[in-house]
Order: structure tokens, then sequence, then C-alpha cells
């Protein structure tokens, strides 16, 4: 079967139980089983190639500018793993399935274990390090979920989180590690890279390569200093412990440093790094083992311990360690899978996994203890059984790397050999208890048959290890190691030193766990480091510490923010500028009249005026219109009349808008920043004044280095444009899309202003308005006659004046937006003088809908021209003299204006219409005739509750 | 022949905006329709633009005629088409998710004003002159603050102010930076631009410096680049949540026309220029890695979580850059396409944890209707920002370390990125934990200030969300076509030729053309008075 | 001349920029209203200073460069539409918060809210 489908299966058939849970635990259970299977049987088709020594190749273009494809390959090291992961997931599935108590979401649970096991699987067969490391991460995530399980207990959850967190860290080291070690090879196919091996070591960056490599395997494979994690992934239920800490996950690391083994191995470097840290593990894991009472627990340090003896046996870099590592794997992985369902069916049994709680299970539990018994001896390396016969090679190869390594190896199975026996004896053998917490009794086919056959695998190996697995062995150990090891294992090598080991080991262990009951409290009391404690102190610190970090630096001051974005921009402008060649310019400047140092005087009185009354705000506002003033009057005299126009009408409509708004604002402004801030303030605005004047002198005292565009529009404004006031066909011609863009935010700002204060009028605000207290004196006639009358009579003639400015725009200073701005400002006349609402009772459109007809006028213009097949807004017109008006030409361009002429004169109403809502919701009398004295008007009902009226 | 289509995708919103507000401003049902019509149309129109763009050929249409430079134009290249492509598909699946909710109801006016965001952020990435980019920022920045106030309260409004006036700000600054450009370089036309800056004499070298350095901070203000990051967390956490998943294309606009302008403008090979970019964005860029992922470690409402999350990809993405290479802008692309995505679909995770709790604060709470579907797609869319397998994130993250293995500063981005990744995972596991996982005691007190549940937990709501992370998915399926086309784009821009020739013709096309203008005039001497039709 | 134009501008933005700083909205309106002041005139000036050359053909011999008196226009509609919104939006928050100040103590810790 094709690799890439055996990858595959496992991810495509997790979908299934969570879809299919409703069907019920069997159905479920079977499903997984069944993709297993078929996965199974789909490796199981490659074997016979395998044996004869093939290597089975297939690739996939994904992201080949990465060197990221879809390649699998099939040696007999991934075949072996391939095999453990699938065939153990079997008896585990099965082991589950009755393992797992109704309450528990089967469903999820064999959908998180198909994911987890498509992960492992991906890692064995994949021949691009970049693939492995996507399947590296989701076996992290993956058994996230699967730690997490039961949710409700706080150790699955930490526990998970602690997985997750410490292999993560792992899988993002290894990341640069794999990415360097590409950059090396050349490729990032393992194929090619396992050929590269002496350029590799030769390389640099070979040791930051190795080690971020080995951070990952390590993680993964919870070697010391990084062992602590997997104990307290022991808070999943049984089968998942059994399944990720005998055959899988931990088994992921040292899969990695025996694939790339031909690559990375036989430096010193390799050496020292790998075989100390297994080493160190080995020991570290069987003495903390033998002191520990969870079985579960137990059995945790005891994986950590063998992990450790396997990678030793990687780090000699010896073709015989490798030899008996392979072997090693294939049988630590039978026996502790069987050993954790022991542990399960205890827990399972008796309700504990507490040991002081057991013992003499032997009578009750019959079945329960023969599994075990035959799995714990073989993990002692008791001779016939599998166990016994890697450890000896172990030993063997200790041995040949020196007689330190021997003795502290032999150390290690003392211990070992102490904790596996304690499994035995303080489990099952001793006096049947009457105190166990359930009633003992063996568990159901179900449950012991995954473990049986495990246990009679033990034995079958350990009897006929070369019948059986010895041609295995071979071909696994050659794929690690590249070469062709012969194998040849056999139960008795005559008198070898690891025999003595051996023996020196069981009886010094039998005897230390004479003592284990004696030494235990001694253990208990002494103090150590707890791994736990430590991980959650800088967990919870670390977030504490970030927490604090982004509190502070982001709290919620935007005017702290402003200030920044000033010093940046001040700071970056500058050296920008004082690291750039400059050459001042030479333009010849213009003579300074009376006139203009008046104004100039003007202004600057008036701009610092600004900031020195800014706290009364009336007073401001006053003071910075005369600002606006004199900018307009800038502007007449540095020929921009249009500008001067546009810059006085816009400076009427904004001040009446502020004066509106500020009635139910606060008048004045508290003093409340401290002077130094003052200073801080005053100083970055006087560096941003400075450097924004200093660059508009640059600007004007040279002459344009390059012709500009403009010279284009002058000539072409009439012939092209049809107009002869430049500007204006520009607005409307030329950047005609500008303008069409310019009255579409008019347009929006009015509907946002109105969508706000709609919200205002809903929420809580409207009560506050309900029962508003004016705050300032209130004119007794709030609409005096004189002012009435006078805007009566000016109203026409604004809207004639506006309609000029509109018509002659194309010529002569003026045009829709100016025009508009006029009209505005005549009906905003009509208010003040007489109230909004009897103003609006006197026209009849809806100022959303002369917005929305604005902008569309001068859209459409566009898409006309797009109809008679020209671009977007081309222009086209005929000039017509109407008198007494000037010629006038009567354009596209024309319809265009239009449009912006409605958009301002409804934008600027609509905004007018939504701030005296406000107003009216405070209480602001509404009259509905012209003036305050009228007998004879009859206030209509819907005056005063017209806060939903169209606008 | 797509000539006149470049423009529709403005056209369509322009048109389709007042429609609504002149035809239907009561009929919230007719809106949805309109507006989604719409939608559909500009995906369609984008998707077309996609198409033509990716043959390689790039695309300038004058707007009313008017020749390059004098008028304004709009580019098609394969930059612009991927972005306007990436916002109509976001831009439509958000409008969805907003009516599905009842979003849209809560406010006057949501769906004219989307059709106006819509068309200011096509309109930035289409056009082709730089004050015509600063209207378009208008457009979709006034329109944005109609979005984020939707639906009032008082955190939000308030919130509302802050985002308004430093884009107020940023607005001012960025007409400083036009009004010096304009100053020195006597045009607007960015393809003009390009050339201009090449003839300008080395005595307005400092001035074109500074130009450069004043855009550069405007665009950024936008891409949320440390230290002008600072608006971004209140505004998104305070917004609704689908308009902050909008958002997330906001802070892209950012990156295109950091990405646009400093290839075509002022690319650093320009004389006066040198290092003044990246120098100094890629240390910034690595600060914002480490603050977004710092944040995400330490926030405490899911809403700032992803918040800082989009700050952190921002970090990653202008890292990538600033290599201003080929595949470092290759990277950048595919990886702005990925965060976008990413960061828009862990917001509607927020707005279905608000709508089933409240409040998206990690604190203890009643049980949650439904978590499960949702902590599935939380996972999902946390592993795509965090950057792991098997989604886009961690495809990204590879093409982008592939990308800086080149630059001098390697290392460092390398680190930051990695171990950054690690807070991001951190940070999103406990999230996740405490969000979906803790036991809920139904006795828990809800949070102060809670109010009525925001959106409602619809079925179709969450199918949308689901829709975000099958695009998700299908990014990361296609990376190898999507990143052949991302090199293409990046190696259009760094040619430039291509964009230049396309907008103001090749050196012989011009030459043609001015033959033919003297021609003319020498033809119509005189009769200058009656203008032409259509010219 | 220049030179007291160039002043201007800087005085204007100085003004604006120390009134942007504030803590309050409205000091904060009147800064940004002072910053468009100050950006049109210097949009205006970046076009050089002619004097009596308005740009409309046939009313003077010289012209002044058009372009950016047409793009200050369009400054100034964008900023008076910008303008009149940000007086809207504080409004509005203060009456819905009963504070005008522009900055959110502890955001961190805000609660949540939906409508």
């Amino acid at each position: 079967m094709s690799l890439a489908l055996i990858a595959a299966l496992p991810f495509l058939g997790a979908l299934l139980p969570g879809l299919m849970i409703r069907a019920g635990r069997n159905t479920c259970a079977t499903i997984t089983f069944a993709t297993t299977a078929l996965a199974l049987t789909g490796l199981l088709l490659n074997a016979p190639a395998i044996w004869r020594g093939d290597v089975i190749i297939e690739h996939y273009e994904w992201l080949p500018q990465l060197g990221l494809n879809v390649n699998f390959m099939l040696d007999g090291l991934g075949f072996l793993f391939a095999l453990m992961i699938l065939g153990i997931g079997l008896l585990i599935i099965t082991y589950a399935r009755f393992y797992l108590s109704k309450d528990d979401p089967m469903g999820s649970f064999y959908t998180y274990l198909l994911l987890f096991q498509g992960a492992m699987v991906g890692i064995v067969l994949s021949d691009n390090i970049l693939l492995l490391l996507i399947f590296w991460e989701l076996t992290s995530l993956s058994s996230f979920l699967l730690i997490g399980y039961w949710r409700h207990l706080p150790e699955g959850r930490q526990g998970a989180r602690m997985a997750l967190t410490v292999t993560g860290m792992g899988g993002l080291a290894m990341i640069g590690g794999m990415l360097i070690l590409g950059q090396i090879a050349g490729s990032y196919d393992i194929s090619v890279i396992l050929t590269q091996g002496e350029v590799i070591r030769q390389h640099d960056l070979y040791l930051p390569a190795l080690l971020l490599i080995l951070l990952g395997a390590f993680t993964k494979s919870a070697q010391f200093p990084f062992h602590f994690w997997l104990p307290h992934a022991m808070a999943a239920p049984t089968p998942v412990s059994a399944y990720l800490h005998s055959a899988t996950m931990v088994k992921a690391g040292l899969f990695l440093m025996a694939r790339l083994w031909p690559a990375l191995s036989g430096t010193p470097e390799w050496f020292w790094l790998v075989a100390g840290a297994g080493l160190i593990t080995m020991i570290l894991g069987a003495v903390i083992a033998l002191f520990k009472d969870d079985l579960k627990a137990l059995l945790a340090y005891s994986t950590v311990s063998h992990l450790g003896l396997i990678t030793m046996l990687l780090g000699f870099g010896t073709e015989y360690a490798a030899k008996a590592a392979v072997f090693h794997i294939i049988n630590h992985a039978t026996f502790k899978a069987a050993l954790f369902m022991t542990a399960g069916i205890v827990d399972h049994g008796v309700h504990t996994r507490n040991i002081r709680l057991l013992g003499g299970l032997r009578t009750v539990m019959p079945v329960t203890f023969a599994i075990g018994t035959v799995a714990a001896l073989s993990m002692a390396g008791i001779p016939f059984f599998n166990g016994f016969l890697s450890k000896e090679m172990m030993l063997e190869a200790a041995w040949e790397a020196g007689p330190v390594i021997a003795v502290l190896a032999t150390l290690g199975a003392v211990f070992s050999v102490a904790y596996s026996l304690r499994f035995i004896a303080h489990v099952f053998l001793g006096p049947v208890r009457q105190d166990y917490p359930a009633k003992p009794h063996d568990p159901g086919f179900g449950m012991w048959v995954s473990p049986v056959i495990l246990a009679a695998l033990v034995v079958v190996i350990g009897i006929f290890p070369q019948q059986t697995v010895g041609h295995f062995v071979e071909i696994v150990a050659g794929a690690v190691t590249g070469g062709h090891p012969h194998v040849h294992l056999a139960l008795w090598h005559g008198l070898t030193p690891a025999l003595a080991m051996s023996a020196i080991a069981v009886g010094v262990g039998a005897i230390l766990l004479g003592f284990q009951r004696r030494l235990a409290p001694g253990w208990d009391a002494a103090k150590r480091p707890e791994a736990k404690a430590i991980f959650d102190a800088l967990f919870n610190g670390s977030v504490r510490a970030a927490a604090r970090v982004t509190d502070s630096l982001h709290d919620g001051s935007i005017t702290r923010y402003m200030a920044i974005l000033t010093a940046v921009t001040v700071a970056y402008g500058g050296a920008a500028f004082f690291t750039g060649g400059f050459v001042p310019g030479t333009r010849s400047l213009l003579p300074v009249g009376p006139v203009e140092l008046v104004f100039f005087g003007l202004l600057v009185v008036a701009s610092a005026g600004v900031v020195v009354v800014h706290r009364h705000r009336f007073t401001a506002l006053i003071v910075i219109s005369i600002v606006g003033l004199v900018v307009a009057m800038t502007f007449v005299q540095f020929s921009a009349p249009d500008l001067a126009l546009t810059q006085l009408t816009v400076e009427v409509v904004t001040v009446i808008l502020l004066l509106l708004a500020l009635n139910y604002l606060p008048k004045d402004t508290p003093v409340q920043s401290s002077a130094g801030r003052r200073a801080r303030d005053g100083v970055l605005a006087v560096l941003a004044g400075g450097g924004v004047g200093a660059l508009a002198y640059a600007l004007m005292t040279r002459d344009m280095s390059l012709p500009t565009i403009a010279d284009y529009l002058t000539a072409n404004s009439y012939t092209g444009g049809g107009g002869n006031n430049v500007v204006n066909v520009i607005l409307v011609d030329f950047r005609g899309f500008d303008t069409m863009g310019e009255i579409t935010v008019l347009g929006i700002a009015a509907l946002v202003i109105y969508a706000i204060v709609e919200v205002v009028l809903q929420g809580p605000a409207s009560r506050r308005l309900l029962n508003w207290v004016p705050d300032m004196p209130q004119a007794f006639d709030r609409h005096p006659l004189m002012m009435v009358v006078a805007t009566r009579v000016a109203l026409p003639i604004a809207l004639t004046v506006g309609i000029y400015i509109f018509l002659r725009g194309h010529n002569m200073p003026g045009g829709g937006f100016i025009a508009g701005l006029v009209v505005a400002i005549a009906y905003l006349t009509q208010y003040m003088a007489s109230g909004f609402a009897w103003a609006q009772e006197r026209q009849r459109f809806y100022y959303h809908a002369v917005i929305a007809s604005g902008v569309m006028i001068a859209v459409l213009t566009g898409v006309v021209s797009l109809v008679l097949g020209w671009n977007f807004l081309t222009s086209s017109g005929v000039y017509i003299n109407i008198w007494p008006l000037d010629e006038i030409h009567l354009a596209s361009a024309a319809a265009f204006d239009l449009g912006v002429f409605l958009t301002v004169v409804g934008a600027v109403m609509l905004a007018l219409a939504s701030l005296s809502r406000i107003g009216r919701r405070a209480g602001e009398g509404v009259n509905l005739t012209a003036m305050d004295i009228d007998p004879l008007a009859e206030p209509p009902a819907d005056a005063l509750s017209d806060n939903r009226e169209e606008n | 022949m797509m000539e006149h289509w470049i423009i529709a995708p403005i056209i369509v919103p322009a048109l389709i905006g007042p429609l609504i507000v002149l035809t239907m401003r009561h009929d919230i049902v007719l809106q949805r329709v309109a507006g989604l019509a719409s939608g559909v149309m500009m995906l369609g129109i984008c998707l077309a633009l996609l198409v033509s763009a990716a043959g390689g050929n790039v695309e300038s249409y004058e707007l009313g005629s008017w020749p390059a430079p004098f008028g304004i134009v709009l580019v098609l290249d394969r930059l612009s088409a991927l972005m306007v492509t990436l916002t109509a598909a976001l831009g439509l699946g958000i409008l969805a998710y907003a009516s599905a909710t009842g979003w849209d109801a809560r406010g006057r006016n949501f769906h004219s004003i989307y059709q106006f965001q819509m068309m200011g952020l096509f309109g930035a990435m289409l056009t082709g002159d730089i004050f015509n980019l600063f209207v378009f920022f208008e457009i979709l920045l006034i329109a944005s603050y109609g979005l984020m106030t939707h639906g009032g309260g008082r955190m939000r409004l308030r919130g509302g102010v802050q985002y308004v006036i430093i884009n107020l700000a940023g607005s001012t600054l960025f007409l400083f930076a036009l009004g010096t450009l304009y100053g020195v370089f006597g045009s607007l036309n960015m393809a003009d631009l390009a050339e201009r800056a090449a003839q300008l004499p080395a005595g307005d070298g400092a001035l074109v410096r500074v130009t450069a350095a004043l855009l550069l901070l405007v665009f950024l203000l936008k891409g949320a680049l440390l230290p002008l990051h600072f608006w971004l967390p209140n505004t998104y956490a305070l917004a609704p949540a689908p308009v902050a998943a909008l958002f997330a294309v906001m802070t892209k606009v950012g990156a295109y026309t950091v990405i646009r302008v400093f290839t075509l403008v002022f690319p650093e090979t320009l004389a006066p220029i040198g290092g003044l970019i990246s120098s100094v964005m890629m240390p910034a860029a690595l600060l914002t890695l480490a603050v977004g992922m710092i944040g995400v470690l330490g926030g405490a409402t899911l809403a700032r979580i992803v918040s800082f999350a989009a700050i952190g990809s921002m970090g990653t993405l202008f890292i990538a850059v600033s290599a201003f290479d080929e595949a470092g802008i290759a990277a950048a692309l595919y990886y702005l396409v990925h965060s976008t995505l990413a960061a828009a679909a862990l917001f509607l995770v927020v707005d279905q944890v608000r709508a089933r709790r409240g409040t998206s604060a990690l604190t203890l709470q009643a049980p949650m209707p439904g978590g499960g579907l949702v902590s599935a797609l939380f996972f999902a869319a946390a592993i795509a920002m965090a950057g792991m397998p098997p989604l886009s994130g961690f495809i990204g993250k590879l093409l982008v370390l592939d990308a800086v293995r080149a630059e001098t500063w390697w290392v460092w981005a390398w680190a930051f990125i990695l171990i950054t990744s690690l807070l991001s995972v951190m940070g999103f596991a406990r999230a996740g934990s405490a969000l979906f996982w803790k036991p809920h005691d139904a006795s828990a007190p809800a949070d102060e200030g809670f109010q009525d549940a925001p959106g409602t937990p619809s079925g179709l709501g969450v199918a949308l969300l689901g829709g975000v992370l099958a695009l998700i998915v299908a990014w990361t399926v296609a990376a190898g076509p999507a990143t052949r086309y991302t090199q293409a784009a990046a190696m259009q821009l760094l040619d430039r030729q291509d964009y230049i020739h396309a907008v103001l013709g090749t050196p012989a096309e011009r030459e043609a053309r001015q033959a033919a203008e003297a021609a003319y005039d020498a033809a119509h001497a005189g009769d200058g008075a009656t203008p032409q039709e259509g010219h | 001349m220049e030179l007291l134009v160039a002043l201007s501008i800087g005085v204007m933005t100085a003004a604006g920029v120390y009134l942007l700083l504030r803590l309050r909205t409205f000091p904060a309106v009147l800064g940004l209203a002072m910053l468009s002041y100050a950006v049109n005139v210097f949009i205006f000036a970046s076009g050089r200073l002619v004097i009596g050359a308005p740009p409309v053909l046939g009313a003077a011999d010289t012209m002044t460069d058009p372009l950016p008196q047409a793009l200050v226009l369009t400054a100034i509609v964008i900023s008076f539409g910008m303008t009149a919104l940000v007086v809207i939006m504080a409004l509005a928050s203060y009456l819905n918060a009963d504070t005008d100040l522009i900055d959110i103590e502890k955001p961190g810790e805000q609660p949540e809210i939906g409508r």
C-alpha cells in the first residue's frame, strides 16, 4: 500500500469516531480498530520488500520553492516504529474500549488517539525533515488533547500544558536545527542528508544544529534535564499512558536520533551530549522509580530510565551499541506496554494505584499477576525474558565504552532490577489484605487479552531471539548505521563481563529492594527540587510578568502614545534630514510688506492665544477662528482665491458646529497635567513646529529641480477641461477621482454622525439628556425678531449667490463645494434664528437622500463616460451663454459638480440635524413658528416626540 | 481585456452604498441582500482581476482619460490583485457573519458604511497616485470609525475617540509628507515619482530622505509597528468582534503601502535613501513581534490576546519585508494572507465566546452552551495564529525564517521568531484551557459590567467561522502555487520596469506620443476654443 | 516673506501639537484644527509663493502652481468632515461615559461591553 495512504489513513479515520459516537461505543471502537488494522495491513504488505533490505520512497510536491515536500521513505527503522505504533495501537484501542467508563466521551477519545497515531506514523515515514517537523509538532498538539482528556482534573490540564510547553519548546528549537541541517546538506530530504554525514560534521554550524536538534529529541524523549514532564503526563487515562509512554511519543526522540545517526553521530560532541544525557537519565529515573508509590509513577520513571538507556547506546556511536539500542527498543515496547496495562487493570479492579495500599493480589488477580510478573521480570533483565538479552548487550557496550561508564551502567541496572522486582513483590506478593478500596477481581477478556499478547511476545523473543527478531534487528540496525551489521542474538554468550554485571545487578538489586521500605522515609524527607512546582512557578511567573509588561506599556493613555508619535516623527525625520545631502535653495524671495507683518503678528498672537486660553473653551473657539481668518487672508495674498473662499466658508460652518457641540460639553478644562508634563509637551510642540517650519522654509526657498506636472494641467485646462479656473478644472476633471473620494468622505462622515447620535439617544446618555440643566445663561429671547427678519431676507439672496458661485465655478473662483457651503450656511442661519424644527418644517427633502443622490450623481457621471466607451470620469461638454451670467461650460463636469454641491449641503445639514436632536432631547424648546411670540401657534403632538424622525 | 474592470471594485460599492441609503434605509433585509450581492460581485471581479494579473502583465487605467502622470491612474499588478482578492473574500465573509449574527442591526447605516469601507480598501490598493492614496486612506478610515463605534456602548465610544484622534494625527502627518513630496518631486504619480527620484540632484537628497521617512511613519502607524502600535489593542478589543475581524486587513494596508512605495519610489538602491528604511524597520519589527507575543501570554481577555497576536504577526511580516529582496517579500506576502485570515478567524471566535458568555475574559465563567464546537474552532485558529503545524502559519514562519537566512541579522530574526512562537503557544494554551476546559460552575459570578450578550450564537455564524478556517486550510494546501505567485509578485515589484512602463509607457511609446502631440498642436493651433469630446 | 510664512506654519504646528497632547477631547479637537490650518498652508507653500497670479486663465500673465491649491481644497474638505465627526464622537462619548478624558485607565481590566 502507498506510504502516503498509510500515513493518511489515521487522519481520515479520525473524523469517524467523533461523528459516529451516537452509533454507540462499540461502533466507535470498531471503526477506530478497523482504520488502524487497515493501515497496519498496508504496512505489512511492504514487509517483503523491507525483508529484502529495500528502501521504499515516495515523492509528492507540496512547496518545492522551500524544499518542503510530501516525501515518504520506508526502511527497516521506519518499518519497526510504524509496526510498533500501529500494532500496539490496536491493542490499546481494544483495551481502552473496556477501560473507559460510561461517562467518558469515547468519540473524542478515539479521534484524538487516531490523530496522534497518524502524526506518529507520519514522523517515522517522513523522508523530508520539514514534513517530519510538521508531524512532530502534531504529536505535541494531539498529545496535549490526550493528556488533558479528563479536563475536569486540574492535574490533567496542568500535565497537558506542561507536556505541550516542554515538547513544543523542543519542537521550535528543532525547527531551527532542521533548517540549518538542510542548509548544510543542501536538501531537506533525509535520504540525501544521510549521505552528507562527512560534510555536515565538518561544517561550522554542525554544533548549533546538533544542539537544537538534540533539544527537540531530548524534550520529546524526556531526557535529563527535561525528564520532568513525563510523570505529570500520567494524569492521562491509562491507555494513553500505555500508548504514549511505551511505544510512541517518547520513542519519537529516539527515532530521530537513530534516523539521523549516520549524519550526526561519531563526533565527541555527539558522544558526550547524547551518551552523557542518556546515562544520567538512566540512573536518575531508576533511582526515583524505586521510591514512587504510585504504580503509574513508578512505570513513568522506569520509562524515563529505559529511554536514557537507549539514548546512551545511541550516543556511543558504535555499531554494536546501535544493534543493542534497536533490540531494546523492541523489547521495551513490549514489556512496558504490558506493564502499563497491568497497572491500569489493578487501578480498575482495586480502585487505587498506591503501592502502599496494595499487595497480595497474587491469589485474587491471578491472570493480572501472571502478566505483570512476566513483564516485570523482563524489565528487570532476568534470563528467558527479552529484556535480559538487550540489557546484557547494553552492559557489553558500556563495558567497551570504559570502566567508569560500565560501573555507572551497572548501578542503573541495579536500581532497575530493584524497582522491577518491587512491582511484583509489593503489589502481588505478600499476604492478602482486607482493606482494599474495592473488591479486587480479574478483568474481563477484553482488558487482559492485549497485555497477554505482549507478555507472550516477551517470552517468545526471550527464548528464541534469533529465530524471531534476529534478522529484523539486523535490517533495522543496518538502517540506523547505514552499514550492513551482522546480528546474532543468543541467550548464552559464554562467561562475559556483561553476564557478571547482570548478575551483580540482579543480586544487589534484590537486596536493595529489601531495604526499600526502610530507605523510603529518608528519601521522602530529603529535600529535592520539585519539578512541577518549579515549572508552575516559571509558567505563572512569566504569565504575570507578561501581563505586567503589557499593561504598563499599553496603559490606554493615548496622550502618551501621541507624545511618542510626535517624538518619533521629529527624531526620525530630523535624522533622515541631517544624514542626507542638502544644498540650500537659491530662489529669489518675496519682499515683506507692512500688511503682511501685521497679519503675521496677528497669527502668532492668535495661535499663542488659543494655547493660553484653551481652558476657557468658548474663548478659545473665538480666538481659533481668528487664526482661520488670517489663514484665509494668506491664501488671498498668495493668489489662491478658491482656497480663501473655501477656508472662510468651512471656517464658519466648523465654528457653528463646535459651538453647538460645546453646548453639551464642559465649558472649561480643569488643570490636570503636571507642570513637568506640560513642559514635556511644550518641548515636543516646539520641536515639531520648528521642524515643520524649517522644512517649509527649505522648500519655499528653492526652485523645483524638475518641471512639475502642473504645467500640463494649465496648458490643457481650457482645451481639455473646458474651464479657465484651473484649480476647479483640476478638482472636477483632472483629479475628479480625488473629489469623488472627498465627497464620499463627507457623506460617510454624515452617515456615521447620524448613527452615533442614534446610539446615544438609545443609550444611558439619553436619560442624562432628559434631565439636562443648561449650564450657560440663556438669552431671554431665543429667537430675536431682528435676526429672524434679517435671515429671512438673507435666505433667497444667499441661495442666489450659491447658485451663481456654483455656475461660474468652472471659470472663476467658486464651484460646487463652496456653493454647497454657502447654501448650507444660509440654512444654518435660519436654524440659529428660528430653531431647527422651524427650519426643518420648511424644507421637504431628507438629508440622507440628498447625500446619497449627491454621491451617486458624481459616480454616475463617471459611469456615463464608461457607457460611452471612454474611461471612467472622462469629461465632455459644450459652451452655452445664459444672459446675464458669464459664458457657462455645460459639461459632464458640471453634473459632477452638482453631485459635490448636493453632498456638501446634505452632509452639513445632516450633521446639524443630528446635533439638534441631541439638543431637543435635552429639552431645548421646539417652536414651529418663526418667533417665540406667536399666539396662534399650536405645537403639534409629535413635535416633542420626534427623536426618530426622518433625516 | 480587463481594461475597464479595474475600476469596478471601486464603483460597485460606491454605487451600492448610496443606493442602500437612498432606497432601503428602513429594511434591514433588503440592505443585507444588497450588501451581500455587492460583496459577491466584488469578489467575482477581484478574482477575474487576479486571474488576469497572474499572467504577469501590469495594467494601468487612466481616469478621465488624462495621460499619466498628469491625471490619476489605477494600476493592477500581481500585488494589488492579491490584496484586493483577499480583501473581497474576507469582506464578504465578515459581512455575511455580521448579517447572520444580527450585528448589522445594532446601529444605523451599517451596510452603507460597510460598502464605503470596501471602496476605501480597494481604492487604496489599486491607486497609482500617492495623493489619491491619501484620499482613499481617509475613506477607509472614516468608514472604519463608523464601524468601530457601531452599536455604541460606553467603552466602545471612548475607544472610538482614541482611534479617531490618533488616526487624524496620522492623516495630518501624511499631508505634511505629501506637501514635502510635491515640493521636491513636483509630481504625484508613483511611477513618475520613481523616475524623478533618480533624476533629482544630490542637493535634494536630504529632502528626499525626509519625505521617505515621514511616509514610512505614516504607513507603519497603520501597520501597527512598534512604537506606533499602541492604538491597536484598545481599538480591536473594544470594536465589535466582527468589525475587528475585518480590521485584520486594515493593518495589512499599512504593510501593502510600505511594500509598494518602498520598492517602487524609494528602493534602498536609490542613492539618497541608503539604509534609511530597513535599518529602522527591522529592529522595530523584532520588538513588535516580542511585544505582541508577550501580550498574547499576558492578556486578560481573549479579545486582547487576539489583538496582541495581530500585532505580533505584523512584526513577523515586517521582519520579512525588511529584507527587501525577492525571498523576503514573497514570504511576507504569503504570511500576510495567512495572518489576515487567522486573526479574522480568532476575532470571530471571540464573538462566539462573547455571544455565549457576554465577555471573553479568562476568568471563571458560567458554562458555555455549544462550547465544544467553538473550542475546536478556537484550537484550529490558534494553531494557525501561533504558527504551529500543520496550518499556513507554520509554512509562513518557515518561509520567513528561510527568507532572512541571507541577511546579516538572521540569527536575531530566528531567535525572536522561534522564542516568541513558544510564548504564543503558551498564551493560547492558557487561554484555551481557561475558556473551554476549566470546570464551569454555574454559580460563578459573571464579570462586573457584564451586559446582554453581543451577537447571537447562531449556527450560521459558526459555519461562516468554519468557512474562514477553510480558507486557511486552502491557503496551506495550495502553498506551492501560492508561493509561486507571491514570488512572481515580488519579482515584479523589485524589477519596477513593468510597472513604470505600464503607467508611463515604454520609451518608444513615449517618443511616439510626444511626436503625435506636437503634430496635433501644429494642426489645431488656434482652435483651442472647443474642447474635444472625451479626449 | 517666505520666512514669515514658514514661521507661521511652525507656530501653528507647535500650538496644534501642544493642544493635541492635552488630556481632554475638546482641546485635542482644537489642536487638530490648528494642525489642519498648518498643514494646509504647508501644502500650499510647497507650490512656492507667488503674488498676483491666480490660477485662472487670462486673469494674469503669470500663473502660480494650481495643483497644490487643488490638493489643499481636497484636504480642507476632508479635514472638515473629520472635525465634524470627531466633535460628535467626543460629545457622544462624553454623554455616555460622563467624562471627556481621552485616556482609558487600565484598559486590560475594563469590562467588555456588548452593545
